[in-house]
């Protein structure tokens, strides 16, 4: 049948499957929103505040169910707007495709007013983009955009649809949803030299991250560990890809990684690394990592083998596949001399852990453990606070946190826990800092329009936190511009907005506002009181290694 | 820091070009020489890309350019095995002192005489990117008005094609 452009990407949206989609009109999108409002039964568009945040949303959603999350802007400002969040999406492999408009294709090229090269600004953060030049193309573009946000190492596809091309008609005719390309399968020879490697280790650790989660494949690492005697620690993506308490998980690695998990990598003579990069805030001191072991790295991105650390043996493929082809080849052992050092280093971390009572940040989110549903997503910010859930948030199944890792994005939590909800029909809680929240606050707005049900754990020290405590740490006590020293009443701007809050200074009142935030019906913010010189610890400096850790920080702090 | 060509076989579509040099861009590599033309396929353009650098660097360079979709395949090429090309015009001073030391040394190096006037010449040399750059030394002993140089282009030796070449 014949369509306009508009109605014809709104119909491969929903042939694509796509039931849920975030964003923000505007003069050169007018066109699909309004074949928006005419599929509205089929299709739910959740309008943000900002694109910024529908992108979040977008990811959010993505990172709680797999799926393509979708975000639509206009040109010019709309486009720039989503270009964080692209990129947030880019650095941690979230498949998603944006979609926005442009002016006609006969005013391309002449600075028209909202026309940007939104293909030129998203090159370097994109999987791939498409500028639409004919209707003809549409369909087919948006079908291989969402092929390949899936494929391989899934990530972020922008598509440009100028005006003119939404309003042209073309024949139409639907497909079936477009399925990922089959991923690459490891060399068998490749497959070999691993299980060699694997079989003659003695202190093996299995190391994961989002590439293990991407890949479904947490019951096959589950085997591989437990026919090594192997230890698991994870990369901050990879957190809620197995349960927080399964007895061989260490906990997550790195700058801010579980003492246990960070000292036992460091020990081993062999690490078995499943859909990681092995990222400078996972390594340090490239040159002092793990300076025992030899490294079998599997990733199904061939360009990430040996990219940042040397692997002794590198496989292309998809993780899950490629260990069940290691798997038999595996033999079964037990290392006790290697669980007694794992014992030792598991006794180290729990002594020197935080017992304060009261209102720590750690008690703050062990709190909040008690409350969280085996199915609750968890989005963060960006900064201490993220840490302190990192480290402490307890999960029970995969896909339930929701983090900016690579790119670190302050701003990223709001929009997320919106698409979490969305994604996953359950209540999500966002655990953000007031620094953070204050980026992208405005969907504090979105999240009441729809009564999304939110937690709000708004951990608030009034400074701008990890920065502060670098500059604590390396600075000197120069405390440039980190001290916030605002007078946001954070509850009378969530009443302001429409949303419910309380602000709480024990641990007392944080449990018991807990048990009022869950039974809320939308959004929901606890405005909770951080003494402003906490640390997150442990902490390996920039730049070290774990012969450098920092377990404690004396007094004079 | 060594010295490499390669040929990246591409989707002949708008837009290319960029985002491959791009990939040389991020890496912050500098490109020394670059060609782009058609193939024997309508669909497929060829980009022969020189560029100095790091072993460890360029190999990543590589896997990232093969994860282009736009990208088709990518051939590396070494002196030994393949044979290369590129062409000079060049514009030299015609005057009576020096014409029949320019002239005879184009001759001796094989170039064309391809514009001949009265107060300048020009020059067409196609050979090896050495050659070229032994040419040019030459000729900086005179009066060089103007050089314009293509860039590399190159094909490996015996019937293997770089659509055959493989990827990882």
């Amino acid at each position: 049948m014949m369509l306009s452009g508009a109605d014809i990407l709104v119909r491969t949206l929903i042939e694509q499957g796509v039931d849920t989609v975030f964003g923000y009109p505007g003069g050169q999108i007018l066109n699909v929103y309004d074949s928006l409002y005419k599929y509205q039964s089929e299709i739910t568009h959740v309008l943000a505040a900002h694109e910024q945040g529908a992108t979040h949303a977008a990811d959010g959603y993505a990172r709680t169910t797999g799926k393509v999350g979708v975000v639509i802007s206009t040109s010019g400002p709309g486009a720039t707007n989503l270009v964080t969040g692209i990129a947030t999406a880019y650095l941690d492999s979230i498949p998603m495709v944006a979609l926005c408009g442009n002016v006609p294709t006969t005013q391309i090229g002449t600075d028209s007013f909202q026309e940007i090269d939104i293909t030129g600004v998203t090159l370097p953060i994109t999987k791939h983009n498409y500028f639409v030049g004919s209707v003809d193309e549409l369909a087919d573009t948006i079908r291989e955009a969402f092929r390949l946000a899936q494929s391989g190492r899934p990530g972020p596809v922008l598509i440009d649809v100028p005006k003119d091309v939404q309003t042209a008609l073309c024949e139409y005719e639907a497909q079936p949803p477009v399925t990922a390309d089959p991923p690459a399968a490891a060399k068998e020879l490749r497959v070999k030299q691993a299980a060699a490697l694997i079989n003659a280790a003695r202190r093996p650790f299995v190391y994961f991250g989002g590439g293990l989660v991407a890949a479904g494949a947490q019951s096959e690492m589950l085997a591989l560990a437990e026919k090594l005697d192997a230890p698991i620690g994870c990369s901050l993506t990879g957190i809620s890809g197995i349960p927080t308490d399964h007895p061989r998980f260490l906990g997550m690695q790195g700058m801010h990684g579980h003492y246990a998990s960070s000292l036992g990598l460091h020990n081993a003579d062999l690490i078995i690394s499943l859909g990681v990069r092995f990222n400078d805030r996972v390594t340090g001191d490239r040159s002092r990592f793990a300076p025992g072991a030899r490294i079998v790295q599997i990733d199904v991105d061939g360009s990430e083998l040996s990219k940042n650390v040397p692997a002794a043996v590198g496989l292309r493929g998809d993780v899950k596949q490629t260990l069940q082809r290691l798997l038999p080849l595996v033999n079964e052992v037990k290392n006790p001399e290697w669980q007694e050092k794992l014992a030792r280093l598991r006794a180290e971390e729990a002594e020197s852990s935080d017992k304060r009572q009261g209102l720590t940040p750690r008690n703050a989110i062990l709190t909040l453990n008690k409350f969280l549903g085996e199915n609750t997503p968890v989005a963060t910010d960006v900064g201490q606070h993220q840490m302190w859930a990192a480290q402490n948030l307890a999960f029970k199944k995969p896909r339930r946190f929701a983090s900016s890792g690579g790119l670190g994005t302050m701003g990223y939590g709001m929009g997320a826990a919106i698409g979490a909800a969305y994604g996953t029909g359950e209540r999500s809680v966002l655990v953000t800092g007031d620094g953070s929240f204050g980026m992208c606050l405005n969907e504090l707005a979105t999240a009441v329009t729809y009564r999304v049900p939110v937690v709000i754990l708004l951990m608030n020290n009034g400074v701008l936190g990890m920065v502060r405590q670098w500059q604590t740490l390396f600075y000197g006590k120069r405390y440039s511009n980190t001290i916030l020293g605002r007078k946001t009443d954070f509850v009378a701007l969530a009443k302001a907005f429409g949303a419910e809050g309380e602000a709480v200074d024990t641990l007392e009142g944080l449990e018991a506002a807990f048990g009022r935030a869950f039974a809320a019906e939308g959004p929901y913010l606890i405005d909770c009181a951080i003494e402003r010189d906490e640390f997150v610890l442990p902490m390996l400096p920039p730049g070290g290694s774990v012969d450098d850790i920092i377990v404690k920080v004396g007094d004079d702090r | 820091m060594n010295r490499y060509t390669i040929a990246v076989l591409v989707r002949n579509q708008f837009g290319v070009l960029n985002r491959v040099t791009s990939m040389f861009r991020r890496r912050q590599f500098n490109i020394s020489a670059l060609t782009v033309s058609e193939t024997e396929s309508n669909e497929l353009s060829r980009i022969t890309v020189v560029f100095s650098g790091e072993e460890v660097k360029k190999q990543q360079l590589v896997n990232q350019l093969y994860k282009l979709p736009d990208v088709e395949s990518i051939e590396e090429f070494t002196d030994d095995d393949s044979i290369s090309c590129e062409l000079l015009l060049i514009k030299m001073v015609n005057e009576p002192d020096t014409r029949e030391e320019i002239r005879a040394a184009a001759s001796a190096f094989g170039a064309d005489t391809v514009d001949y006037a009265k107060d300048s010449m020009i020059f067409r040399l196609a050979d090896t990117t050495r050659r070229i750059d032994d040419f040019l030394n030459f000729m900086r002993d005179y009066t060089i008005l103007e050089i314009c140089r293509t860039g590399c282009v190159s094909l490996h030796k015996g019937s293997t094609t770089i659509r055959q070449a493989i990827n990882f």
